[in-house]
């Protein structure tokens, strides 16, 4: 027999997303029953932290997103380490993988994102890790023995915060990455070669423009073959070439699919009372002005809130966010956001300022910021990508932006007087 | 909520704002020490900003709707529901930076000697924070209820 509960919210994902939606849901709605449902048993943790674990194995408290009795005190129900299996729009129901069925009123997808893994011979073996959760990190930790040698695939975001985690365990790391340069998708040509300077400086090796052909040795892992036969060896793999939304749940429902569960500016779905946010929907982007991924914290913990106010019947604007990243890895400070190499076409813009390991640049499109790179010297960097959310024109000042003293003051009275009296 | 407004016609750019904050925020709560022998030296959570003939203090707006507080990775950054006080547990915060990238007023500070993000607490032991008491020209006020005079937040 199939036990059948009932529930008003239910949340699919307990992490930014997921905690984003019912902190909103609890403003509104203090009594209406809430549970999340996570295949990963733990409370709430910073995802990014991962790293901060594998560096330093700090305890699952240190990491925690919100205090231990968060869920007590806001009355929230959890099925930590449980799968959600299927979902049925029509029928108001979920199905976990223990066969309990659950009604629901308001459903949330905060289903977050799968690592890719590309297909390449002997990547299932035993020495090769993914990184997105805290069992990854601990697997990780768990084969860091004997180990002296670590390729990361992937010089992406992900991939360099494994890099110096392992760094930081006294692990020598090779970064394997495909494009020409590292960072390539938030930073331009010339931020990307001051982290891969900063990189260099910590003894990391950096390989760009190979991918990795295969993986060496049987069962156990020895090493890489490149695309140009080069063969490096290590004990250890890790591969962080990106995530794709996870919409399993949505595939073959009536829910709009695209790259990610397409969300309107409520974080609606198209089928009425889902809702789906983060990682594994398409949201509103303020520069692209279109439906786009956007997979970082932010967008997701902004999503979810704007999806619980909606959930709880208070209607809200979903502001729309853009890729934006503030990186601080082997002691270099970044700041980037929206388009940060723009295309070789009219239209676009670039104020660029360089001295003394501090890079600035601004691009501009239609007298608006669309996007900014801030490297060495980022404490202001705020204001441009507030100039950049509320699309103001920036014509008249524009050179200030890459100054050495920009602030506040530097804008023209109205915007500095009207953010003083705000 | 109890929150500093500046009055830029007032400030004369001194700057003591400065000087009383970071006492404020230091160990020994001495203005010469604070500023001359403690190490890591405490940093002012409120800057003046200085363009031509104006000049005002920026710190920390405690904004209703925390661009700061929704973007934190770690949960660091909290909104205190009754106080309104946007505060940093630095114990949680890492120093990533994500916060400085989200705030449009560049209110908050790099900690680099701590790496963490340092910002107004907007001096919960005092009855008006220490910026304003030490105002030489009146040109900082304090708010217990959004109303500046002029605009409300
Ligand atoms: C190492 C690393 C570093 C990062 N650094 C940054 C950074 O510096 N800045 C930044 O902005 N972002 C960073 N990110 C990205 C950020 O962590 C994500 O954007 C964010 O976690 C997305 O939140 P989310 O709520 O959408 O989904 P997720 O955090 O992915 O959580 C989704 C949860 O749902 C669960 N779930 C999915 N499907 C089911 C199901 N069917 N049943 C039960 N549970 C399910 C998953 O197991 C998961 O626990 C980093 C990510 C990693 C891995």
């Amino acid at each position: 027999m199939t036990k059948i509960e009932k529930v008003k919210y239910l949340i699919i994902g307990n992490s930014a997303g997921g905690i984003g939606a019912v902190e909103a849901i609890r403003e509104i709605d203090k009594t209406g029953s809430i549970k999340i449902i996570s295949n990963e048993p733990y409370p709430t943790y910073s995802r990014p932290l991962i790293s901060k674990y594998l560096a330093s194995k700090c305890s699952l408290e240190s990491m925690l997103f919100r205090p231990p009795d968060f869920y007590e005190k806001n009355n929230i129900h959890t099925y930590l380490g449980k799968t959600v299996k299927r979902m049925d729009t029509d029928g108001h129901t979920v199905e976990l993988e223990e066969g309990k069925t659950i009604v629901w009123r308001k459903l949330l997808l905060a289903t977050g994102g799968l690592p890719i893994v590309p297909q390449i011979k002997n990547i299932n073996q035993r020495g090769v890790f993914t990184f997105i959760t805290l069992d990854d990190a601990k697997a990780i930790d768990g084969s860091l023995e004997n180990a002296d040698k670590a390729i990361v695939i992937g010089g992406g975001l992900i991939g360099i915060s494994a890099a110096e985690a392992l760094v930081k365990r006294g692990i020598k790391v090779t970064i394997v990455e495909m494009k020409e340069r590292i960072l390539n998708t938030i930073l331009d040509e010339q931020a990307s070669a001051m982290a891969e300077e900063a990189l260099r400086q910590a003894e990391v090796e950096v390989i760009t423009g190979h991918t990795v052909d295969k993986v060496t040795g049987e069962r156990k892992t020895k090493g890489v073959r490149l695309d140009d036969g080069k063969e490096i060896p290590c004990s250890l793999i890790v591969v962080a070439i990106g995530v794709v939304p996870r919409i399993e749940l949505a595939e073959g429902t009536e829910i709009k699919i695209n790259r990610g569960i397409v969300v309107d500016h409520n974080m609606a779905t198209s089928y009425p009372d889902v809702y789906s946010c983060g990682d594994a929907a398409e949201a509103y982007d303020f520069i692209y002005g279109t439906n786009r991924l956007t997979p970082i914290w932010p967008n997701a913990y902004i999503g979810g809130r704007t999806a619980g106010y909606n959930m709880a019947g208070m209607k809200a604007k979903y502001p729309g966010g853009t890729a934006m990243n503030a990186l601080n890895y082997f002691g270099l400070d970044i700041a980037t956001a929206g388009v940060v190499a723009p295309p070789d076409e009219n239209g676009y813009e670039v104020l660029a300022r360089q001295n003394d390991g501090i890079y600035k640049k601004v691009i501009l499109k239609d007298d608006s910021v669309v996007g900014m790179v801030f490297v060495g010297d980022i404490e202001k960097s705020g204001i441009v990508f507030g100039l950049m959310r509320d699309r103001v024109k920036v014509s008249g000042f524009k050179q200030e932006l890459v100054a050495d003293d920009f602030g506040l003051v530097s804008l023209p009275r109205d915007l500095w007087q009207e953010r003083l009296e705000h | 909520m109890r929150k500093v407004y500046v009055k830029e016609e007032a400030c004369i750019g001194c700057g003591l704002c400065q000087v009383y904050c970071q006492a404020e925020h230091s160990q020994s709560k001495d203005i010469v020490k604070a500023f001359k022998r403690e190490t890591p030296r405490p940093l002012p959570r409120i800057h003046v900003e200085r363009k031509g003939e104006v000049c005002f203090a920026v710190q920390c707006r405690q904004c209703a709707e925390p661009w700061c507080v929704y973007s934190c990775l770690t949960g660091a950054m909290r909104r205190d529901p009754i106080t309104g006080i946007v505060t940093v547990d630095d114990d949680k915060c890492i120093g990533c930076w994500t916060c400085i990238l989200a705030c449009p007023y560049g209110a908050l500070v790099r900690d680099e000697s701590r790496k963490l993000v340092s910002k107004c607490d907007s001096c919960p032991e005092h009855e008006v924070p220490v910026c304003i008491a030490n105002c030489p020209n009146e040109a900082l006020a304090l708010s217990t209820d959004g109303e500046n005079g002029k605009a409300r937040s």
